[in-house]
């Protein structure tokens, strides 16, 4: 698992984990960022906050909120 | 709020941000509307009230939200509302570009008891993106009535009202399909009602309690805790078992929608490129975004100044000025005070106000556009991190950056940041912005005080400005908010072609506030000031002013600023900033030029004193047309007096700092 801050430009990964408290927790599964939703990283400089595709929208998060949300790389996940 | 007449229909209008929510509620109330704030509450609140086949309706627009969890306080309104009030109908606008994530709000609102009706927007913009929506077989799967929007072109709007209004009229044959949640949680859904049993507060429905507790909701779980203590113990054991309930709850929901829209929706293939993506490459890069945004600034102020500062000369010169002189004239009959209070204190107060338009609509037009292009997303994502900084948001900076124009649509436009604390420290810190008037002000004195030195002197205060700025939001963010991280996660909409009828209603509503609320206490400030400048004999050399500026001599000492004509220069810049020239215009005796006022001023203080009047000024309290929106936007004056001494210490203590090492040079 790495954190989605972590995950390069064009990768397609599945959130496995959320980590933070309650508040921001719900507040992005709200969003729409579920437990094993599949996620394409649009945007990520390394600094500055990254840019996701999820389901049909498009979502801008900080890094230090990318920091909270752990993933897994989608070809990763079907190899096990 | 409550329900007026029997004939009156309330709509409340829900939907997430991003849906084009205000553009609809635009094309069913045009003008007919009212904004105010929600009773009690710092959050906006549009209410239009218009007849449709002789029948009332009373549209109301509730807070954008993604969810109706207690998360936010919009969420909350947007739900109390509901539950309490009862609207006859909850009318739901959501994306077609985003319908997965925009059901999501559908699917808390079809647990309520309201019934409800979809209207699907932006179906154009959809099409052009690849996606095709089938809106009959999303009605079939709900169970309710779907009707496509385009409501940038006002298409489909009148047909969502009449579906609104029929299942208002026959609100019992409203049966839809609700989200089920997964089995394990249902059954302690139904543990939970069963312990509620008759211990929920009226209007409350119990299965909706019991999800919510299950959610962990706050307000719900208090409202229990305080009204069923015994019960809560059982609950609260429970819930114990199933912490990370909501997650699931929250996934099985996104599980229904996937369920109920597959069959209606065709997605373009995968890897398609679409405008946004290609306007985003250079939109939200870290270099070429910044370069757009200082393009587009720089954009705004040459239209200001080309546009809106002309007409503010012309409304000054050619109509206030004329109207004052021959207003005095008229009453040259009536005593010095009457006519004195009535053309200088208010009739220059309005005047004040109407000058202040010009630029507003320069500034709303240019918000309002960006907004609804959707641009002001990937603006805030480009100075998201600078902003973070000092406990801002993203969005922030915007308006903070309109504040060097004027103060007071930048106070507004901090509307446009959600978080609550981010948006109150935008309003706070914006009044360090130099606006044109202070910067007429230091423009208009450096020469003659610093002669070849001025130009470096005018940077330096500018960027001095900026720096206690920072200084003062850092220490705001650390102190007073306990470095409370403000959450960027923001929806980047999709690009689309901006309506002309929802931004011209966008400055219309603005500019119309301002002048409604701002306006009369601007009026009604001017007025006071004025007689401050008069009372008791007619003459400022000897008012209650000047004994002001007097009594404030051995303050101002600390600053260099010993001599009372600076004082209460500084003092009437709260009229306006600009007043600061015309003040000394006055106490400085009659001059044949400008020029030779500030050679005379020049000649009054030396290097240390002038520098630190020139701190103090671009750093004293804000104009009372900024106090005056500072209060409309925040619906507190505790607020806005705040900020007068945040302002007034800020100015003080940087003042005499100044002033002392300059002495040292």
């Amino acid at each position: 698992m790495k954190s989605l801050g972590d995950a390069k430009v064009g990768e397609r990964v599945i959130i496995k984990h959320l980590r933070g408290g309650k508040d921001f927790t719900s507040r992005v599964a709200a969003m729409g960022f579920t437990l094993g939703v599949v996620i394409t990283v649009l945007q990520n400089y390394g600094r500055g906050p990254v840019i996701v595709a999820l389901r049909d929208s498009r979502v801008a998060l900080g890094r230090g909120e990318a920091a909270k949300v752990l993933v897994v790389m989608e070809s990763d996940e079907q190899a096990d | 709020m409550s329900r007026q007449t029997k004939h009156t229909i309330t709509i409340a209008l829900a939907g997430q941000p991003n849906v084009g929510k205000s553009t609809v509620f635009n094309m069913l109330t045009g003008l007919n509307q009212h904004v105010g704030n929600w009773p009690g509450k710092t959050v906006e609140q549009k209410v239009g009230e218009f007849i449709h086949d002789e029948k009332k309706i009373r549209l109301v627009d509730l807070p954008g939200t993604y969810s109706l969890t207690a998360n936010s306080l919009e969420e909350r309104i947007a739900r109390d509302f509901i539950i309490t009030e009862r609207p006859d109908v909850i009318i739901v606008i959501t994306n077609a570009t985003d319908l997965e994530c925009n059901f999501y709000l559908l699917t808390e609102l079809l647990v309520l008891p309201v019934p409800l009706v979809v209207g699907i927007n932006m179906m154009d913009v959809a099409e052009a993106n690849g996606i095709r929506i089938e809106t009959h077989v999303l009605a079939a799967a709900l169970g309710v009535l779907v009707e496509p929007l385009i409501a940038s072109k006002n298409q489909g709007v009148h047909e969502l009202l009449e579906a609104a209004i029929q299942v208002a009229e026959n609100p019992t044959p409203f049966d839809p399909k609700r989200p089920k949640i997964g089995v394990e949680h249902q059954r302690v859904i139904n543990e939970i009602q069963t312990i509620l049993n008759g211990q929920v507060p009226q209007l409350y429905p119990v299965d909706w309690v019991a999800i919510k507790l299950l959610e962990g909701d706050s307000q719900v779980t208090e409202m229990i805790q305080k009204n069923d203590p015994e019960g809560w113990d059982k609950i609260h054991a429970l819930l114990l078992e199933h912490e990370d309930a909501y997650l699931d709850i929250a996934s099985s929901r996104y599980e229904w929608i996937g369920r109920m829209i597959r069959a209606a929706i065709e997605r373009p293939k995968v890897g398609a490129i679409t405008i946004t993506d290609r306007l985003d490459k250079v939109a939200t890069h870290p270099f070429w975004g910044s370069l757009l945004l200082i393009g587009i600034f720089a954009l705004v102020f040459f239209l200001t100044y080309r546009i809106a500062m002309p007409i503010v000369d012309w409304l000054g010169l050619d109509i206030i000025a004329p109207l004052s002189g021959w207003m005095k004239q008229l009453l040259s009959a009536t005593p010095a005070w009457f006519s004195g209070l009535l053309v200088d204190g208010i009739i220059n107060g309005a005047g004040t106000v109407f000058t202040f338009v010009p630029i507003l609509v320069v500034f709303f037009i240019v918000m309002g556009l960006l907004e609804d292009i959707g641009y002001m997303a990937r603006s805030a994502y480009v100075t998201d991190r600078l902003m973070h900084w000092m406990g801002l948001h993203g969005r922030s900076f915007l308006p903070l950056f309109l504040g060097f124009g004027c103060n007071v649509p930048a106070v507004m436009g901090s509307r446009i940041v959600e978080n609550r604390r981010a948006r109150l420290l935008t309003i706070m810190l914006t009044p360090l912005i130099p606006c044109t008037g202070r910067l007429a002000v230091i423009t208009f004195l450096a020469p003659a005080l610093f002669g070849k030195a001025a130009v470096l002197v005018i940077t330096s205060l500018v960027a001095f400005n900026l720096l206690i700025l920072m200084i003062t939001g850092i220490t705001i963010h650390r102190l007073v908010y306990k470095d409370e991280h403000v959450a960027f996660i923001m929806e980047m909409p999709l690009y689309h072609r901006p309506n002309l009828r929802t931004i011209s209603l966008f400055v219309w509503h603005n500019t119309l506030s301002f002048l409604r609320k701002a306006g009369s206490i601007i009026v009604i400030m001017s007025a006071f000031v004025w007689l401050f400048s008069w009372l008791p004999n007619g003459n400022i050399q000897t008012s209650l002013l000047a004994s002001l500026g007097r009594g404030l001599e051995p303050l101002g000492r600390w600053m260099g600023l010993g001599d009372w004509r600076l004082i209460v220069a500084l003092l009437t810049s709260f009229v306006a900033k600009e007043n600061t020239i015309a003040t000394l215009g006055i106490l400085f005796g009659p001059t044949s030029s400008a020029i030779g006022l500030a050679t005379q001023v020049a000649s009054v203080i030396a290097f240390p004193a002038a520098l630190a009047f020139l701190v103090v000024q671009m750093t004293f309290i804000p104009c009372m047309a900024t106090v005056a929106v500072i209060k409309q936007e925040t619906g507190r004056w505790k607020y806005a007096f705040h900020n007068l001494g945040l302002l007034l210490v800020i100015s003080f203590i940087s003042g005499t700092i100044v002033y002392q090492i300059a002495r040292l040079l």
